[in-house]
C-alpha cells in the first residue's frame, strides 16, 4: 500500500520535472511565413498529374482515383486517341472537398495522379478551388521518374505495337504451322 | 477617498486587477504549455503574443450567441452567471496584503468554502439546462466530484484552523509570520491542493468536460459570451485557488522587506498558477471511478488523519 | 432431391445436376471460367476443383471438377480442402501467365469475372519470367471490340457463338498457346447476338465498342431495372447513365423472358437515347415560324388545343401504357386511335380475339427452348424478335437431349451431348417468305409469299383436324408429303410450337396459323393448350391492341380528319407516315385543325405540327410495356432529362397530380384488356418505411465534383416522386428484392456473373419471383375455325412480301448513330430468273408500281427468292408500296442504288456487281 502511493506521487513528480525540464530544450516551432519550412517530397499536398518520361499524359483514365476518394470529390471522363490510348478527355477535382488523405495517389496504377508538396493552397473564393485537368497537368514525371505504364501494358498504342511491351513476344502468327 | 480594506476604490481596482489576471491567463497558459510542449503558443499579435487576449476577447464578444431552443432558457443564462458571481465573492475575503482587501471578515475560510459549494449549481444548471446527452453527462460528472471533494477540501483546511483559532484569513497569514504552515500542515496542504484543482475542475481533473469522452461536457451547448463566462470563471478559479494557497500556506504577504508585500503575495500566487498549468500540461486525466475512488478511500481518511493528528499536537502543547 | 454434404454441411440438391451449379445455386463461392448454366460443361479450364470423398471414412479425398461430376446422393466433397485450394491458385496463375498488365484501360475492369475469380483463387504475383505471348487484334465491326491478348482461352466465346446462337464467323483458330479467337479476316461479327460474347467472354477480349466510346466503370452508372424497346419480346434490360448520357445497356435476368441474353438490337441500339437530334424543347408554328416555347407555354397550349372542340388521339404501339393511357383518359376512348398500319390492327385484333382462348397458350422465351416441333409460319424471327429466333435454336436441340436422356448422359455434359447427337435435331420446319437465318436448323424449309403459305397452312389445319374448313386450293404430292411430316411431328411432339406472327403482313395467314394451332389442339386431345406464339413488332403493340377500341384504326381516323371533323389531333410518339401512304397522311393532315405531336426524335410527322412536344425517351421515364404473350412488364426510369423533355404521361394529364399508378388504376376498371395490370407496380419493402432503392451504386464516385465545374456548391439531388427508386446512392439495399434490381453485385462477385446470386437456382428464377404479370386470361373456348378468304385479286407480275431487318425495321434503334453503319437501306431483292428478265444486276434500281403508288428500289439477287415474288424491305418510318400479298409490277429505272448490301447477312445473296 505504502510502495504504491509512494510509486504514484513520485511518478507524479517526475512526470511533472520531465515536463518543466521541456523548457529549456530547443523549440520545434517553425515560424512560417518568416521561415519557409523544409517540406518532404512525400508530404500530401496539392495533387498534380503527370506525365510519362516520354512527355505523354500518365493518366488513363481508368477511375480508380475517383473511386477510392473517400470525398467523392475526383470526376473524369475516359476517352481515346486514334492510336489506341487512353486518356480523360476531363479531369476535375473539387479542392474544396479534398482531405489530402492520398488514396487517390495510392490507388493510381499508372503513377499520373500524385500529391505534391506544395500546401498553400487557400482561395477566396470556393469556385477558384475546383481544378480542371488543364490546371492539374504539369510537364513532368513528378516523384516517379521512370515508369511509362504503356510500356508495361499489352495494349497497343501509338509508338508501341503489340509484343513490343516489356516481357512480351513477338506477335502470334495464327497462320503459322510452326510450334 | 481612503486606501484600506472594504473602500470602493479597493474593491474596483480588486475586481478589475483579478478579472483581467484572468483574461490574460489565457495568454499565459497557452505560452507556457507551449514552452513545456516545446513550442512558441502565441507570438504573433503584438509584442510577445500579448495582444491575443484582446484579439480573442474581441472574437469572443462578437460571435453568436446562441441559445439552443431546446434548453430551458432561464437556468441557460443563469449558470454561467453563477460561476462568475460566486468565485468573484470568493476574492472579497482574501488578504492580498496589509490594507488590500474587500472585506476582513472572521468567517473567511468559511466563506470561501461556501462559495465554493455554490459554485457546483453552475456547473450542474448548465448542464442539465443544454438537454444535451453530453451535457447532462458532464454536470452528473461535475456534481459527483464537486460535492464529493469539497469534503476533504473543508477538512484539510481545519489543521490550519486550529493551529490559528481563526476563521480570518487575515489573521491566518499573521500568524504564520514565524513560519508558513505549509510545514506543520504538509499533508492538508497536499490534499487541498488536489482538492483544489478538482474544485476547479482543471486538468487533470476536467472530468465534467473531457472533450475526448463527452464532447465539452457541461458546456458543450454555451457559445459566445456565456461560454466566455465559463472560461473566464474557470480562470478566476485557478487564481483564487493560488491566492488561497499562498495565503493560507504561505504566509500570505509576508516576504523580505526589500519589496511591497503585495508583491509576494503576486509572487507566489503566480507561482502557483504556474505550477497549476504545469500540472495541466504534464498529467493525464485520471478516469471517472478512479477520482472517486482516491478522495473517498485516500484523501478523506488522510484528511481526517491530519487533524486528529494535528488536534493531538495541540492538546499536547498547550497541556504540556 | 439428393442430399451432398459440402465441407460438411449438408445440403438438399437436385441430383441431376453437376456439383458446380449446385455449389453456386446455394450461394457458395466456387471459381469458374468455362461453365455457363446454358451451355453445360466440358471441363476446360480446370479452376472449378474441388475435393471428393469415397465415403465419412475418406480422409484423402480424389480432385475432381466440379463442373464435370454429378450430384451424386450420398456425395462428399469439400470446397475449403488445403490441396484443391491450392490446384486452383495454380491453375490460375497458368491461365494468367500471359495475361497483360491492361486493367486500367481494359473496358471489363471492375466488373471482370477473371479479376473476380484471380482475386478467389488467391494469385497475386507472376512467378514466371518468361515471355508473354501476344496477339494482334481483329475489326469486328462497330459493336464489339477486340483485345486479344487479354485471353484465358476458356472456349466461352466460340461455344455460345457458333453453338447456342449458331454463328459461323467466329472460331478458335491455331493451338496450344497461339490459340486465337476471331473471324477468318477483320469484318463485322454476322450474328445477331455478337453483344452477349461481351458478357459471356470472362476477361476483356470482347468488349462494347459503344460503351468503351464514352466508358464509365461499371460502378459509376446510374441504373435502374429496364425493359427493351427494341421489340415485342421484352427482354428486361439494366441501363446505365453517367453524367447525364446512356452509356450501355446490359442484360438484366429474367427467368421466363431473356434469361441470360440480348439480341444486338436491344444491346447497341441505345444510341438515339443520346441523339444530337433529340427534341430537347417543345416547338410552337410552321416552318419558318417555329418556335421553342417554355415548359409552362407548352402546357397552356396544349390545354388549350385539347380542352377546345373535337380532339382525336393517335396512340403508339412504341409508347409506354401510361403515355397511351394519359392519352386515352384525355380524348376519350371513342376519339382514341391505335397509331398502327390498318393491316397491322387487322392483325392484331385477331390476336386480340385468340389471346382469350383456352385451346392456346401464348409460350414465354424459356417455354419455347423447351418446345420440341416448331412450326413457323411467315415470319422471319430472327429479324423481327430475335431474342426468340435464339429460343428456337435452342428448342431444336431438344432432340439431342432427348438422345442423352435415353443414352444416360446427363445434359450438361456438352460435350458429350454433342458428340452424341451430332446434326440431330428436333424438327423445325420454316414456312417463310425468304430464306431466313434459322434455314441452317430447318428440317424443311418453304418459301413463298403470304397467299402461297396460307394455302399451306390452311392444308396443314385440315390434315391435322378434319374438321377444319376445306382449303381453297388443291396440293402437289410433295407439298401433301411434307405436310404430312409436318403434322405428324407436331402430333407426336412432347411440346409443339407454332410460331407465326404480324410479320407476314397477311391477315389471312394468321388466321390460317391460328386454325392450325386450333387443330392442332384438336389432334392432340384439347386438354392441353398448344404453344401459339405470335410475333408481334413493337414493344408496346398488344399494349396498344388492348386499349384501342376495335373499330379505332388509323384509317378511320385519317379519314375524319381528312373531311375536316376534327379541329385537332395528338399523335403520341409515331410517325404517321410510317403507318399510313403518303398521300393519305397528307391528305388528313391538310384537313385537321391543329395537329399536336409528341414525341422524342424529330419525324416527318413533327415537321409538318403546330405544336411538337419534347418526350422522353425509355430510359427517362417509368413505363409500363406489354409483350407479344400479354406480359406487362415495368421499366424504371434511369436518370432524369436534363432538358425539357418530360414524359408523355406527364404532359397529358389533366390533373397535376394524377400520378402512373392513379393512371394505372383508372383504367384497371375501365379496360377490361388492362385488368391486373396494376399488381406489377413494384411495391417499397414495407419494413423500412420512407426508403427508396438508391439507383447509383454504393461505390458511386465523383458525387461532389460532377457539378462543381458549373457550381461549386452541390445541389440537391433530384427527387423522384413516381416510383419507389431514389437518384442517389443512399436508401436501403436493393440486393435483397431482386424485382427492383438497378445491378446485379454481391461480395467477391463484382462481374455480370452474380446474378447466380439472387437466383433461385442457377438458370432459374428470380428470388422474389420474376417481375412481370401476364394479362391474357385465357377461360373462353374457341369461336371456331376462320373461314378461308378468297384474296382479292389485284393485277400485276409479282406477289410483294415484306421483309425485315434486325437493323432498320425498328425505328428508334435505327436512328443510333452506331447502329447506322449496319443499315442496308430500302431494297427489294429479286429471284435471279427474274433479275435476268427483267435485266437487272444487284444494286440497279427498279421502279415498284402498285395500285396507287409508285417507288424506286435498289435490287439484290437472292436465289432462294421464289421467281414471280418479291422481297421488299422497308425501313421503319416509311410505308411500304404495298401491302403483304399485293401484286405489284416492276421496271427497270435509271441510276443506281445506295443500299448497303455487304450489311445484308443472308444465306443466299447473290454476290455479283455488289
Amino acid at each position: 500500500m505504502f510502495s504504491l502511493i509512494r510509486d504514484t506521487f513520485t511518478s507524479q513528480l517526475v512526470t511533472l520535472w520531465r515536463v518543466f525540464k521541456h523548457m529549456f530544450d530547443k523549440k520545434d516551432t517553425v515560424e512560417y511565413p518568416d521561415v519557409q519550412p523544409y517540406m518532404f517530397p512525400r508530404w500530401r499536398g496539392r495533387i498534380i498529374l503527370s506525365r510519362d518520361p516520354d512527355g505523354e499524359e500518365r493518366c488513363v483514365a481508368c477511375n480508380l482515383c475517383a473511386v477510392a476518394c473517400p470525398v467523392d470529390c475526383i470526376a473524369l471522363q475516359k476517352a481515346e486517341d486514334e492510336n489506341g490510348r487512353w486518356y480523360p478527355e476531363f479531369f476535375r477535382i473539387n479542392f474544396s472537398r479534398c482531405i489530402m488523405c492520398g488514396f487517390c495517389e495510392e490507388a493510381c496504377p499508372t503513377n499520373a495522379i500524385q500529391l505534391t508538396p506544395d500546401f498553400e493552397m487557400a482561395e477566396y473564393v470556393r469556385q477558384d478551388m475546383v481544378w480542371e485537368k488543364e490546371d492539374l497537368l504539369i510537364n513532368g514525371t513528378g516523384k516517379y521518374h521512370d515508369y511509362n505504364f504503356y510500356r508495361v501494358a499489352g495494349m497497343a498504342v501509338g509508338g508501341k505495337d503489340k509484343g513490343e511491351a516489356q516481357n512480351e513476344a513477338p506477335p502470334v502468327d495464327v497462320r503459322s504451322l510452326l510450334p | 477617498m481612503r486606501w484600506e480594506v472594504g473602500s470602493a476604490l479597493n474593491i474596483v481596482s480588486i475586481l478589475l486587477v483579478v478579472v483581467v489576471i484572468a483574461a490574460m491567463l489565457i495568454w499565459v497558459e497557452r505560452r507556457l504549455l507551449g514552452i513545456w510542449q516545446e513550442r512558441l503558443g502565441p507570438n504573433r499579435v503584438g509584442p510577445l503574443g500579448l495582444l491575443q487576449v484582446v484579439a480573442d476577447m474581441l472574437k469572443i464578444f462578437t460571435k453568436e450567441d446562441w441559445t439552443p431552443p431546446f434548453a430551458d432558457k432561464f437556468s441557460f443564462i443563469l449558470a454561467p452567471a453563477i460561476i462568475m458571481t460566486v468565485v468573484l465573492m470568493s476574492f472579497s475575503v482574501i488578504p492580498f496584503a496589509p490594507g488590500v482587501g474587500i472585506i476582513d471578515s472572521n468567517i473567511g475560510v468559511l466563506f470561501v468554502l461556501a462559495m465554493a459549494s455554490l459554485g457546483a449549481y453552475s456547473v450542474m444548471l448548465g448542464g442539465l439546462s443544454s438537454d444535451n446527452k453530453y451535457a447532462l453527462l458532464g454536470s452528473l460528472r461535475a456534481a459527483a466530484q464537486m460535492v464529493s471533494y469539497e469534503v476533504f477540501m473543508g477538512i484539510s483546511l481545519l489543521g490550519i484552523v486550529a493551529l490559528t483559532g481563526s476563521f480570518n484569513l487575515r489573521e491566518i497569514v499573521q500568524a504564520q509570520a514565524d513560519g508558513w504552515y505549509v510545514f506543520p500542515q504538509i499533508i492538508g496542504f497536499i490534499i487541498f491542493l488536489i482538492a483544489g484543482v478538482a474544485e476547479s475542475h482543471r486538468l487533470p481533473f476536467d472530468i465534467p468536460e473531457a472533450e475526448q469522452e463527452i464532447c465539452a461536457g457541461y458546456h458543450t451547448e454555451y457559445s459566445g459570451m456565456k461560454f466566455g463566462m465559463f472560461f473566464v470563471g474557470e480562470y478566476l478559479g485557478l487564481v483564487l485557488i493560488s491566492s488561497l494557497i499562498t495565503a493560507l500556506f504561505f504566509g500570505g504577504w509576508l516576504g523580505p522587506g526589500f519589496l511591497p508585500p503585495i508583491f509576494w503575495f503576486a509572487l507566489k500566487a503566480s507561482f502557483f498558477v504556474a505550477f497549476f498549468i504545469l500540472m495541466r500540461a504534464a498529467i493525464p486525466r485520471p478516469r471517472y471511478d478512479q477520482l472517486m475512488r482516491y478522495g473517498w478511500l485516500f484523501l478523506l481518511p488522510l484528511s481526517l488523519v491530519n487533524l486528529l493528528v494535528t488536534g493531538a499536537v495541540i492538546l499536547a502543547g498547550s497541556g504540556g | 432431391m439428393a442430399k451432398i454434404v459440402i465441407d460438411g454441411v449438408t445440403y438438399e440438391v437436385n441430383g441431376d445436376n453437376n456439383l458446380l451449379q449446385e455449389c453456386l445455386s446455394k450461394g457458395l463461392d466456387l471459381p469458374y471460367f468455362c461453365w455457363h448454366p446454358c451451355m453445360g460443361s466440358v471441363g476446360a479450364c480446370r479452376q472449378c476443383a474441388v475435393k471428393q470423398y469415397r465415403d465419412a471414412d475418406d480422409q484423402k479425398g480424389t480432385l475432381v471438377m466440379a463442373c464435370m461430376t454429378k450430384a451424386n446422393d450420398g456425395s462428399i466433397i469439400s470446397i475449403e480442402d488445403e490441396e484443391a485450394k491450392k490446384f486452383r491458385a495454380n491453375v490460375i496463375e497458368s491461365l494468367m501467365i500471359s495475361h497483360p498488365h491492361d486493367c486500367p484501360v481494359c473496358e471489363e475492369g471492375g466488373e471482370c469475372h477473371l479479376q473476380d475469380m484471380t482475386l478467389m483463387s488467391g494469385h497475386n504475383y507472376r512467378r514466371y519470367d518468361r515471355k508473354k505471348v501476344t496477339h494482334r487484334n481483329q475489326y469486328l465491326g462497330p459493336f464489339v471490340g477486340h483485345e486479344m491478348n487479354r485471353c484465358i482461352t476458356c472456349y466461352r466465346c466460340v461455344r455460345f457463338y457458333d453453338d447456342y446462337a449458331g454463328g459461323t464467323d467466329l472460331a478458335a483458330q491455331a493451338s496450344h498457346h497461339h490459340t486465337y479467337f476471331g473471324r477468318q479476316s477483320d469484318g463485322f461479327l454476322e450474328s445477331e447476338f455478337s453483344g452477349n460474347l461481351v458478357e459471356m467472354c470472362p476477361t476483356g477480349v470482347f468488349t462494347d465498342a459503344t460503351f468503351s466510346a464514352h466508358y464509365s466503370r461499371k460502378w459509376d452508372l446510374q441504373t435502374a431495372p429496364s425493359v427493351c424497346v427494341g421489340c415485342a419480346v421484352g427482354c428486361n434490360t439494366t441501363p446505365g447513365e453517367r453524367y447525364g448520357e446512356l452509356r450501355r445497356i446490359v442484360n438484366r435476368y429474367h427467368g421466363d423472358v431473356n434469361g441470360y441474353f440480348l439480341c444486338d438490337r436491344g444491346r447497341f441500339g441505345y444510341g438515339f437515347v443520346n441523339s444530337a437530334e433529340r427534341l430537347a424543347e417543345s416547338q410552337q408554328g410552321k416552318g419558318t415560324g417555329r418556335r421553342t416555347v417554355s415548359e409552362d407555354e407548352a402546357v397552356l397550349e396544349l390545354n388549350r388545343i385539347l380542352d377546345g372542340g373535337q380532339v382525336i388521339g393517335i396512340g403508339s404501339p412504341r409508347a409506354s401504357v401510361e403515355a397511351n393511357l394519359a392519352l386515352l383518359q384525355r380524348v376519350g376512348g371513342d376519339n382514341f386511335y391505335a397509331g398502327v398500319s390498318d393491316a397491322e390492327f387487322a392483325q392484331l385484333q385477331i390476336l386480340k380475339q385468340l389471346s382469350g382462348e383456352s385451346a392456346l397458350h401464348a409460350p414465354s422465351v424459356r417455354e419455347i427452348e423447351e418446345c420440341d416441333a416448331v412450326l413457323v409460319l411467315g415470319e422471319d424471327v430472327t429479324n423481327t424478335a430475335p431474342r426468340i429466333a435464339l429460343a428456337l435454336r435452342q428448342s431444336a436441340r431438344n432432340r439431342a437431349d432427348e438422345l442423352a436422356a435415353a443414352a444416360g448422359i446427363p445434359s450438361w455434359q456438352d460435350a458429350a451431348v454433342r458428340e452424341l447427337a451430332q446434326r440431330e435435331l428436333s424438327p423445325v420446319y420454316l414456312l417463310s417468305g425468304y430464306a431466313t437465318r434459322l434455314d441452317d436448323i430447318a428440317r424443311a424449309t418453304v418459301v413463298d409469299s403470304a397467299p402461297g403459305l396460307t394455302q399451306l397452312a390452311q392444308a396443314l389445319a385440315r390434315t391435322l383436324d378434319s374438321a377444319a374448313p376445306t382449303p381453297a386450293a388443291t396440293l402437289q404430292e410433295e407439298q401433301k408429303q411434307l405436310l404430312g411430316s409436318i403434322a405428324d411431328d407436331l402430333k407426336g411432339a412432347r411440346r409443339p410450337l407454332i410460331v407465326c406472327g404480324t410479320g407476314s403482313g397477311s391477315e389471312a395467314l394468321l388466321k390460317a396459323a391460328a386454325n392450325v394451332a386450333r387443330a392442332l389442339a384438336t389432334a392432340r386431345g384439347g386438354d392441353q393448350a398448344v404453344d401459339f406464339c405470335c410475333v408481334v413488332p413493337e414493344v408496346n403493340s398488344v399494349g396498344l391492341v388492348l386499349m384501342a377500341g376495335e373499330t379505332q384504326s388509323l384509317g378511320l381516323a385519317l379519314k375524319k380528319m381528312q373531311a375536316g371533323d376534327v379541329q385537332a389531333a395528338v399523335v403520341l410518339e409515331n410517325d404517321l407516315f410510317g403507318r399510313a401512304p403518303q398521300s393519305q397522311v397528307e391528305a388528313a393532315l391538310a384537313g385537321v385543325g391543329q395537329l399536336v405531336a409528341i414525341d422524342q426524335l424529330p419525324t416527318r410527322t413533327t415537321e409538318l405540327a403546330d405544336l411538337v412536344i419534347a418526350g422522353t425517351s425509355f430510359a427517362e421515364q417509368q413505363g409500363t410495356y406489354i409483350n407479344y404473350e400479354g406480359r406487362a412488364q415495368t421499366s424504371m426510369q434511369v436518370f432524369m432529362n436534363n432538358q425539357a423533355a418530360r414524359p408523355a404521361w406527364k404532359w397529358l394529364r389533366k390533373e397535376s397530380e394524377t400520378t402512373l399508378a392513379g393512371l394505372l388504376q383508372t383504367a384497371e376498371t375501365t379496360l377490361e384488356g388492362l385488368a391486373g395490370i396494376t399488381a406489377i407496380l413494384p411495391v417499397s419493402a414495407a419494413a423500412v418505411a420512407g426508403m427508396k432503392y438508391p439507383r447509383q451504386s454504393h461505390r458511386y464516385s465523383g458525387r461532389t465534383a460532377i457539378q462543381a465545374a458549373a457550381n461549386v456548391h452541390e445541389g440537391k439531388q433530384p427527387e423522384d416522386r413516381d416510383s419507389i427508386m431514389a437518384f442517389s446512392m443512399e436508401g436501403m439495399s436493393s440486393q435483397r428484392d431482386t424485382a427492383v434490381l438497378p445491378n446485379t453485385w454481391a461480395p467477391r462477385w463484382n462481374s455480370n456473373q452474380s446474378v447466380s446470386k439472387f437466383l433461385d437456382e442457377v438458370g432459374g428464377h428470380l428470388r422474389q419471383g420474376n417481375p412481370g404479370r401476364l394479362l391474357f386470361t385465357r377461360n373462353g373456348s374457341s369461336a371456331g375455325y376462320f373461314e378461308p378468304e378468297s384474296a382479292a385479286v389485284t393485277t400485276g407480275d409479282f406477289t410483294l412480301i415484306p421483309a425485315y431487318q434486325l437493323y432498320g425495321s425498328d425505328e428508334l434503334s435505327a436512328r443510333a448513330e452506331v447502329v447506322n453503319e449496319r443499315l442496308t437501306g430500302a431494297y427489294v431483292a429479286l429471284a435471279p430468273h427474274d433479275a435476268q428478265q427483267l435485266g437487272v444486276a444487284a444494286n440497279d434500281l427498279v421502279t415498284v408500281s402498285a395500285d396507287q403508288e409508285a417507288l424506286d428500289y435498289p435490287v439484290c439477287i437472292r436465289r432462294s427468292v421464289k421467281p414471280g415474288t418479291i422481297v421488299a424491305f422497308t425501313p421503319a418510318g416509311q410505308f411500304p408500296v404495298a401491302g403483304a400479298g399485293d401484286q405489284v409490277s416492276l421496271s427497270k429505272a435509271q441510276g443506281s442504288g445506295q443500299a448497303r448490301f455487304g450489311n445484308l447477312i443472308v444465306s443466299d445473296l447473290q454476290q455479283e456487281g455488289i
